[in-house]
């Protein structure tokens, strides 16, 4: 098989971060500031990348910005010719930082928002104070030059805030907005049942993206991450296991995508103990999942194979057991009852209480 | 109201903020990077990017591109109309 060289490393920087959303997609297991790798790690780690062919460099956390090197790991990236894409919740950010990063090259900013109302907000992030100062610093994105994306998890408790979002995000001069739903790995599954919406209220959410991409056509981009667990068909995850992306967590980790820990039996070789290129092209985390090969039916010979490639592993392992299933998000899955099953049990808990993520 | 900029052979398009035309030496080809997003570009495609500075109209980016291309005039301005509507709609052109 010829193995193509990936397109953009996601580069967790720090498991640390001022906000508790109790969503997030880092693992339960985080890991502390000493786990964490050093400046000559990095730019080490963005050369080996641009060699193998990164043309994308995402940097987040955690939070990000709580590095103090992360301007001179931009203009590293930048000068190599990587496109660098900054996700933050920008709470510790202030505008001469912000300033400082756009002088050293980076091209993109997202910044999360948990809702549209401060209050409702706040409570979801677990940060007082935490949305307004978003707001201030997504301001001042456009002027600086760098293309502005505002981020919007949503789920049973603000998905009624919706259409607030949306117009929230515009009247910011937002470039785009990302409206995802909830993706059910690490805290998140832990919060299930005060997360997962009922099928009417997704259906809702579908009709008013719908609407307003059109309302904003040539002026805001909004991408939408539909919820899996009301899905028909498994979403192409990560692009196929191994062959777009490779996330790097806090300790130089290379992992095939930032859930693929809750794999049991995986192993995970860290940047600067083998070439970046050898671990991509042969390490045993990548292969295991890349391709056909390792399908079972009714995967094996499904004619949509290599368009969803399965599906999302991680998905498999959390809600069959075992991670070479295929994706029960897909009909053709034998579990695929139970999916829409396990959604609606939850979205009828009653459950409000978050259980925040802490390191 | 639609907020949709309707995109004739007067406008004149432009990248957008955070929108940057790189060639990639891995694989040997013009790129446009974007946020979250790398457009491959062909030999026309690039020829198109070159020309959204914002000051030269599709109508005059056509006539350029259909004397270097040998192209038929109201073809290629055909062309770079869709190739520039497709642009701006995934926010890479604002026109």
């Amino acid at each position: 098989m010829n193995i193509s060289p990936p397109i953009a490393l996601i580069a967790e920087l720090t498991h640390r971060c001022p906000l508790q959303c109790p969503y997030c997609s880092n693992p339960l297991d985080l890991l502390g500031l000493a786990r964490e790798r050093d400046t000559a790690f990095w730019i080490n780690v963005i050369d080996e990348a641009a060699e193998l062919g990164v043309l994308q460099l995402h940097l987040t956390g955690g939070e990000p910005c709580l590095r103090a090197d992360l301007a001179v790991l931009v203009a590293h990236a930048a000068a190599r010719g990587i496109y660098v894409n900054l996700i933050t919740s920008a709470v510790v950010l202030d505008e001469a930082k912000l300033r400082a990063l756009a002088e050293a090259g980076l091209g993109h900013v997202q910044i999360s928002i948990q809702g549209a109302q401060a209050d409702a907000a706040d409570r979801i992030g677990h940060y007082r104070g935490g949305h307004e100062k978003k707001l201030g610093l997504a301001r001042l994105v456009p002027g600086l030059g760098m293309s502005l994306t505002i981020n919007a998890v949503v789920h049973r408790q603000n998905l009624d805030e919706l259409p607030a979002i949306i117009a929230l995000a515009a009247s910011m001069g937002a470039d785009r907005l990302e409206v995802a739903h909830v993706q059910y790995h690490g805290w998140a599954l832990r919060n299930r049942d005060a997360l997962m919406p009922d099928r009417a209220a997704f259906e809702a959410a579908d009709r008013v993206v719908a609407e307003q991409r059109t309302a904003l056509r040539g002026q805001m981009v909004i991408d939408y991450v539909v919820p899996d667990y009301y899905a028909q068909k498994p979403k192409t995850c990560m692009g196929g296991w191994g062959q777009r992306v490779m996330t790097m967590a806090p300790d130089g980790s290379v992992l095939p995508c930032h859930a693929a820990q809750s794999i049991p039996g995986l192993v995970f070789e860290r940047a600067g103990e083998r070439p970046l290129r050898a671990i991509w092209e042969e390490g045993a985390a990548f292969t295991a999942f890349r391709g056909t090969g390792w399908m079972r039916e009714p995967c094996a010979s499904c004619p949509a194979r290599e368009q969803d490639w399965g599906g999302c592993r991680c998905q498999a392992m959390a809600l069959t057991g075992d991670a070479a299933n295929t994706d029960p998000v897909c009909h053709l899955s034998p579990l695929h009852e139970r999916v829409t099953e396990t959604a609606m049990v939850a979205a009828q808990s009653g459950v409000t209480d978050f259980i925040y993520r802490r390191l | 109201m639609s907020a949709m900029a309707a995109i004739s052979a007067a406008s004149s398009p432009a990248l957008r903020r955070g929108v940057r035309q790189h060639f990639d030496t891995v694989r040997g080809a013009p790129i446009l990077q974007a946020p979250e997003r790398v457009v491959v570009l062909d030999d026309i495609a690039l020829a198109i990017i070159e020309l959204c500075d914002g000051r030269t109209s599709i109508a005059a980016m056509s006539e350029i591109l259909a004397a270097r291309f040998a192209g038929e005039a109201a073809e290629v301005e055909a062309d770079v109309l869709a190739f520039i509507g497709e642009l701006a709609d995934k926010g890479l052109v604002s026109a």
